[in-house]
């Protein structure tokens, strides 16, 4: 709604200092609840595209190095299992869409529909992470992880790894291996970050459902979770972008 | 329909988020396949198009922009459009400093 309605709604016929019935939840600052939410919802997005700037540097970051070391990226993302990215990928699908439940049933006063669809959400969230793990200890144990024990053996010698034979990869030469270590040192910064995200997601997902079965977002007051929602999908879009980057985008070069 | 909603908060009905659900993940297994299939240059198009097709739907739906009032849109739009400026600004001082030096 225009901001002109919202001033007309909110001014008081009875004249100043009457007081006029209201939800509890409506602050005194506010001229009604719908500019409340409005508010809220604003700022919520002002934050997201802070974020969007932060990830966006590091997307940035990745497009360059990987123009200008090109054939080191492609050999590096090979490393990557497309199955488990894949599995990924669908598991933060269905977490997005159980927290998108999660805000229709808050929206209509459902309060075990929110907090089963709240235990959903952590519960993908949880195996997300989970999957994650098993991937980054494939790079630990494979010694891909950047720092003084990085291994170049997969990119120099191709034929002894598994995943770089699978790809068809062909020998790096001394330099373009050792930039494979750029691509991981991407890799894990931005997944990394992303996984972060994950868990502080978590972390308040915990906290709203000990809230919603108080009965907290459940009397009308839906503003905490529906933002809430806003950064799990936010979150969601970002590993959309590193799937499609990291893993996908080098399988065929 | 959102115009005579606009002083109501829209909720949007679980249907809409199942149809979200089914589309990203077709698009999901749509940018796996091509990912399989060499298309040459084109290869990174189709897979940041896909990408692109399914965080749209996402903001769109899931996150009720569609249903939202014109200062959220605003927002979005306007923040992206920078994000995009800033890109291209970046990208092209990398892709041009070395120009007339060889």
């Amino acid at each position: 709604m225009s901001d002109s309605q919202a001033i007309a709604q909110g001014t008081h016929p009875e004249g100043s200092g009457a007081h006029v019935e209201h939800p509890p939840y409506l602050r005194h600052h506010f001229n009604s609840v719908e500019q409340q939410a409005d508010t809220a919802g604003f700022a919520m997005w002002l934050f997201l595209l802070t974020e969007v700037m932060f990830f966006g540097g590091l997307f940035t970051a990745y497009l360059i190095y990987r123009n200008w070391y090109y054939a080191s990226f492609v050999a590096a993302s090979h490393q990557l299992s497309i199955v488990l990215g894949t599995c990924n990928t669908v598991v933060l699908i269905f977490s997005s869409f159980t927290m998108a439940m999660g805000v229709w049933c808050a929206e209509t006063r459902r309060k075990k529909g929110l907090v089963v669809s709240l235990l959903l959400t952590i519960a993908l969230g949880l195996v997300f992470l989970g999957i994650k793990t098993v991937e980054y200890r494939e790079k630990y144990e494979k010694h891909h992880i950047p720092g003084d024990h990085y291994s170049l053996q997969s990119f120099i010698n191709p034929a002894s790894d598994k995943e770089a034979s699978e790809a068809g990869d062909k020998p790096l030469a001394l330099d373009a291996a050792q930039h494979t270590e750029l691509y991981f040192s991407l890799y894990f910064a931005m997944t990394g970050m992303h996984a972060l995200h994950m868990i502080i997601g978590i972390g308040i997902l915990v906290f709203m459902v000990i809230r919603a079965q108080a009965g907290a977002y459940t009397s009308g007051h839906v503003t905490f979770v529906e933002n809430f929602g806003l950064y799990w999908h936010f979150v969601d879009i970002v590993w959309i972008y590193l799937f499609a980057l990291l893993y996908l985008i080098s399988r065929h070069a | 329909m959102s115009e005579h909603k606009e002083h109501e908060h829209h909720i949007v009905s679980p249907k809409v988020y199942v149809m979200i659900l089914l589309a990203l993940l077709v698009g999901t297994a749509a940018t796996v396949g091509a990912s399989f299939v060499d298309m040459g240059p084109w290869n990174p198009v189709i897979n940041l198009a896909i990408a692109t097709t399914k965080a749209t739907l996402v903001v769109l739906f899931f996150m009720h922009v569609k249903y939202g009032t014109k200062l959220t849109k605003l927002t979005v739009v306007a923040g992206i459009f920078t994000f995009l400026c800033l890109v291209a600004m970046t990208l092209a001082d990398y892709s041009s400093r070395a120009w007339g030096q060889w």
